[in-house]
């Protein structure tokens, strides 16, 4: 019998920062958050890809999504399944709100400890906050070594996992045990794109607060199919101490906010004419600028 | 006890840069909160950094040395700094925001239940009213880092947990040695008492290290790429620039990410953060991820086609052209008009 694994993947949902155009900004020059389309956190895409490739090495292991957040973050579960995931949670409750990074890795840890996976693959940080720190906490909440900055989950043999890191300035091979924590970068390999049949089979795969919020499909016989159904967490359903959930289990306080205002300042316009472009570099000859 | 501890990363037997410029930003905090500042340095064979670190002002040296710690990792490194961090209590840890110490604050932060920000650009010390209790809090470390892509400067502070924790990326804070090293003390730690077999677990089978080449952030010029040069063969074109004016080439993430530049060249806030006197962006939007880690620079040049991209806002001169028309034309005139 060939070995199986079950692999939790944890993915955020995320207003999506990176593009940032003139139409997400107001009229003050701050971001209009509001206007930001909520995506699947990139380099969360990198660890469901690291995740579904295990699944293709040992046939018969499972992939999970396992998401933080409010209830359109059933999303997130969705697209794992239209790319080949088997299932996934959806941790939703009032108590999670205001939490920081210790105590949304307290809740992720309490939700793991329950499905009991052999494997933890998270992306390195999340674009909204660029920390890096939830897939150590996890870790060490779990008491489970972690390995990071992961570009290539190589194989897993006689229980051991192989692992290329990309570092700052180099890489690096390791081998750990499992269970273990992994968190993926971008350089990573990307995500495959949907599945045409996972996608039929899932489309309406839905939690039950949206199958209630959802007055249309009613008659949609999503019951009868329990696959279909996206389980929700809350902190009844995972336990732990409610003191180490939301803002009472951060340690970190936000004080202060300031926007970003985009200041026009004082500059010179320029073309590509060869005039324009020779003024400029005698100028800067001129005052030492260039040498 | 109650002092500062900044976690010394080490390269090849040598101090990291980002080591030295917090120990010069924790020396100031340490001065403006009367307390002593504190190191910690984990490898093997490692004393004879000692007196470099004496030479920035640190009073304490804890020095873990092992020969299973000639490499960095993560669970027995982790043991050994939570350990010391629960004897020493110190009201501030902090940590270069790079592939080691973003691996350890965290994992230490959450033993210690303690908080922690990432990639802090600046540091200060200042107090707190709680809005709700009215407690008051004095001499809380602010925690001051770009958030939301960028878009947003929070103010951090961790008021109840200590140490306060923090992790600052290299070139944020400028280094300076004192002029007259202090006497400092050493206090060996007891390696084998701190560490378990299970810290263990985890293996190096190969390791690759490149010492670094490339200096963008010591550079007086640097020309810097984005997405919009479109290829990595376009980006040969900055190079040819930077060869004849003594530059160096940089790139935004997306540049980075699209494989055109290599990462040791990004710019702005997930990489380096510089201020040359000149700064020449080729086809760069200025988002402010990026902006963020050039906007500082004495003077910008931007050359971008679309002239509505927020870059030109923030350049002094601003060209509005094909980067493939404008930088030969800047070639030959630089030629041209140098002697």
């Amino acid at each position: 019998m060939t070995k199986t694994f079950k692999i939790v993947v944890l993915a955020k949902q995320v207003p999506d920062t990176r593009n940032v155009g003139k139409n997400a900004m107001k009229e003050d020059g701050t971001v209009n958050r509001a206007a930001l389309p909520a995506i699947f956190n990139p380099e969360d895409m990198n660890a469901l890809e690291q995740a579904l490739r295990i699944k293709d090495r040992f046939p018969g292991s499972k992939v999970l999504l396992l998401t933080m957040g409010p209830s359109r973050a059933a999303e997130i579960i969705r697209e794992g399944f239209f790319r080949g995931a088997d299932g996934g949670v959806l941790l939703t409750d009032r108590k999670f709100a205001g939490a920081d990074t210790l105590a949304t890795s307290y809740a992720l840890a309490m939700a793991i400890k329950k499905m009991q996976p052999d494997i933890i693959i998270a992306g390195r940080q999340a674009i909204d906050g660029d920390t890096a720190q939830v897939g150590p906490q996890v870790a060490e909440k779990l008491n489970l070594p972690q390995v990071t900055y992961a570009e290539d989950i190589m194989g897993i043999e006689n229980g051991k996992i192989s692992i290329k890191r990309r570092l700052e300035r180099g890489i690096e091979v390791v081998q750990s045990t499992l269970p273990v924590v992994i968190t993926v970068n971008a350089t990573a390999a990307p995500c495959r794109p949907r599945n045409a049949k996972q996608l039929m089979r899932f489309k309406h795969a839905r939690t039950l607060t949206e199958e209630q919020d959802n007055e249309h499909n009613s008659y949609l016989p999503i019951f009868s199919l329990e696959s279909l159904i996206i389980p929700e967490w809350g902190v009844a359903d995972v336990g732990g101490d409610e003191a180490n959930y939301g803002l009472s289990g951060s340690p970190t306080k936000v004080k202060k906010i300031e926007n970003i205002v985009f200041q026009a300042k004082e500059s010179k316009r320029l073309t590509s004419a060869d005039q324009d472009i020779d003024s400029l570099i005698k100028e800067l000859i001129s005052s030492h600028t260039i040498g | 006890m109650n002092n500062i501890i900044v976690y010394i990363e080490t390269e090849n037997g040598k101090i990291g840069d980002v080591s030295l410029e917090l120990l010069t930003k924790a020396r100031s905090l340490a001065k403006g909160l009367s307390c002593n500042l504190e190191a910690l340095l984990i490898g093997h064979k490692i004393s004879e950094l000692q007196n470099e670190l004496f030479a920035y002002g640190v009073q304490k040296i804890h020095i873990a040395d092992d020969q299973r710690l000639v490499n960095y990792l993560t669970l027995p490194y982790s043991a050994i700094t939570i350990s010391l961090f629960k004897e020493e209590k110190p009201q501030i840890a902090l940590f270069g925001a790079t592939s080691i110490g973003r691996d350890l604050a965290p994992r230490v932060s959450s033993a210690l239940k303690s908080g922690l920000t990432a990639d802090c650009t600046s540091l200060e010390i200042g107090d707190h009213t709680d809005t709700k209790s009215g407690t008051i809090y004095k001499n809380l470390l602010y925690q001051i880092r770009p958030a939301f892509g960028g878009n947003i400067i929070a103010t951090i502070i961790n008021p109840e947990c200590r140490p306060q924790m923090a992790t600052v990326r290299e070139g944020v804070m400028k280094k300076e040695p004192l002029e007259t090293p202090v006497k400092g003390e050493v206090n060996i730690l007891d390696v084998k008492a701190m560490l378990n077999n299970e810290d263990f677990i985890v293996e190096i089978i190969e390791r690759h290290m490149e010492e670094r080449k490339i200096d963008i952030k010591g550079s007086p010029v640097i020309i810097a790429g984005g997405f919009g040069v479109g290829s990595r063969e376009n980006f040969k074109q900055l190079f040819d620039l930077a060869r004849l004016l003594g530059a160096e080439v940089g790139a935004s993430r997306a540049a980075v990410d699209a494989g055109f530049a290599d990462h040791a060249r990004q710019i702005g806030q997930t990489g380096v953060t510089v201020r040359p006197k000149l700064f020449i962006s080729v086809g760069v939007s200025g988002q402010i991820q990026h902006t963020a880690g050039m906007d500082e620079s004495a003077m910008i040049i931007s050359i971008n086609s679309d002239p509505d991209a927020p870059i030109h806002q923030i350049a002094d001169y601003a060209i509005v052209g094909d980067l493939n028309e404008v930088l030969p034309k800047m070639i030959q005139s630089y030629k041209k008009n140098s002697k």
